[in-house]
């Protein structure tokens, strides 16, 4: 596949490296010109010494016959409209942003930029994995659709324990993809009976998060 | 009128003090630098002294910041800072998140201003703006061109007169 990467600081230099060693096609934008140099000792010519931001930069780069376009830069503003070019001008099928501010992300996905991704966000989720009960956290949001995966423990005294998957008042279009019972992942049907301490992957509209929340812990 | 203006440089501070003086209710925002204090003297300083609206210092692109300023029952916002691209954030949030009807973006990049032109973001160039005055004076349109440059120039006047605020 081929992958444009705005932006060649710490992110985007490895990311690109990795995409490189799993054999795929990358050019990566960096506006500054001893970065660029920098990088391309590295990696090769494949590095373009050109503002991201500016649609000439873009086309130049073959934003409209890449598979997608990753905005890495330290700069949430920039990203946006990094991502909002190409998909607007240059029709990149998939635009992926970096977002700085978690706050961002819920602006970003108004704005048209529905994967974005939060180094704040992801160290937040795994410090809250260790909690010992009842966490709730969205693992991920599910690309091209404005879903989102979802993983919840059950705690004691919460509406779920002991009732069936069946009975969950989950919000329409959400759904439980399966159980992690003990360390074991498990099939759940309607008629599977959640205990203390199950750990269920929800799938659920991003939208609905909350109902999400409410059905499982009242 | 109710107007929120992001970025209080010349031009900002300039348009604040005009809509201000007009009687409609404007609040300034401009970004915070390291030293608040040395920051807040230094970036409202392109606002005339007789300015009565609101000034906050933080990021236009954060929504807490813009409610702060407003946004809520603003009927137009202008940004103005010196980024295309926190312009064109701060415009897009006011547009599509809080519904504001008249959202103006300074964008120098001439592809990037037609892009969100499209999108629905009036967007402006000071090159573009620029020369076509210029244009205009020189050529075929003198007209216009001196009735835009008198306007500027009796605004300017009074600008002068005024000393700049301490805030």
């Amino acid at each position: 596949m081929y992958f444009v990467v705005a932006g060649a600081g710490e992110v985007g230099f490895h990311l690109s490296q990795a995409l490189l060693e799993a054999g795929h096609e990358v050019t990566v934008i960096e506006a500054d010109r001893r970065r660029a140099n920098f990088v391309q000792e590295k990696l090769g010519s494949i590095v373009m010494n050109a503002p991201a931001d500016e649609g000439r930069a873009q086309m130049e780069a073959g934003c409209s016959r890449a598979d997608a376009l990753i905005a890495v830069t330290g700069d949430d503003a920039k990203n946006l409209v990094i991502c909002q070019l190409a998909k607007f001008r240059c029709h990149t099928p998939r635009v992926i942003a970096r977002v700085n501010n978690p706050k961002n992300e819920i602006v970003f996905k108004t704005l048209g930029i529905d994967e974005t991704i939060s180094s704040t966000r992801v160290l937040m989720n795994v410090i809250e994995q260790e909690l010992p009960a009842g966490g709730f956290m969205p693992l991920m949001s599910l690309a091209g659709s404005a879903n989102e995966l979802i993983e919840a423990e059950i705690a004691i005294g919460t509406p779920p324990a002991g009732k069936t998957v069946g009975s969950l008042r989950l919000p329409s279009g959400a759904l439980v993809g399966g159980i992690i019972r003990r360390g074991k992942l498990m099939h759940a049907d309607e008629e599977t009976k959640l205990e203390v301490g199950d750990r269920v992957m929800v799938f659920s509209p991003t939208a609905s998060e909350s109902e999400v929340r409410k059905a499982l812990f009242g | 009128m109710n107007v929120v203006i992001v970025g209080c440089g010349r031009v900002g501070g300039f348009l604040a003090g005009l809509l201000d003086a007009e009687g409609h209710r404007v609040s300034v925002v401009d970004i915070a630098s390291t030293s608040p204090a040395r920051a807040e003297r230094a970036w409202f300083q392109h606002l005339p002294a007789s300015f009565k609206g609101e000034t906050i210092l933080g990021d236009g692109t954060d929504l807490e910041v813009l409610r702060q300023a407003g946004i809520e029952r603003a009927d137009a916002l202008l940004s103005l800072t010196e980024g295309d691209n926190r312009n064109l954030m701060a415009a897009q949030i006011a547009h599509k998140i809080f519904g504001v009807k008249q959202v103006i973006a300074k964008v120098n990049d001439p592809v990037r201003a037609q892009t969100y032109r499209e999108m629905g973001i009036t967007t402006f160039s000071r090159t573009t703006i620029l020369g076509t005055l210029l244009h205009a004076m020189l050529q075929e349109d003198r007209e216009v061109g001196e009735v835009l440059m008198r306007k500027a120039l009796a605004h300017e006047a009074d600008l002068i007169h005024e000393p700049a605020k301490a805030r």
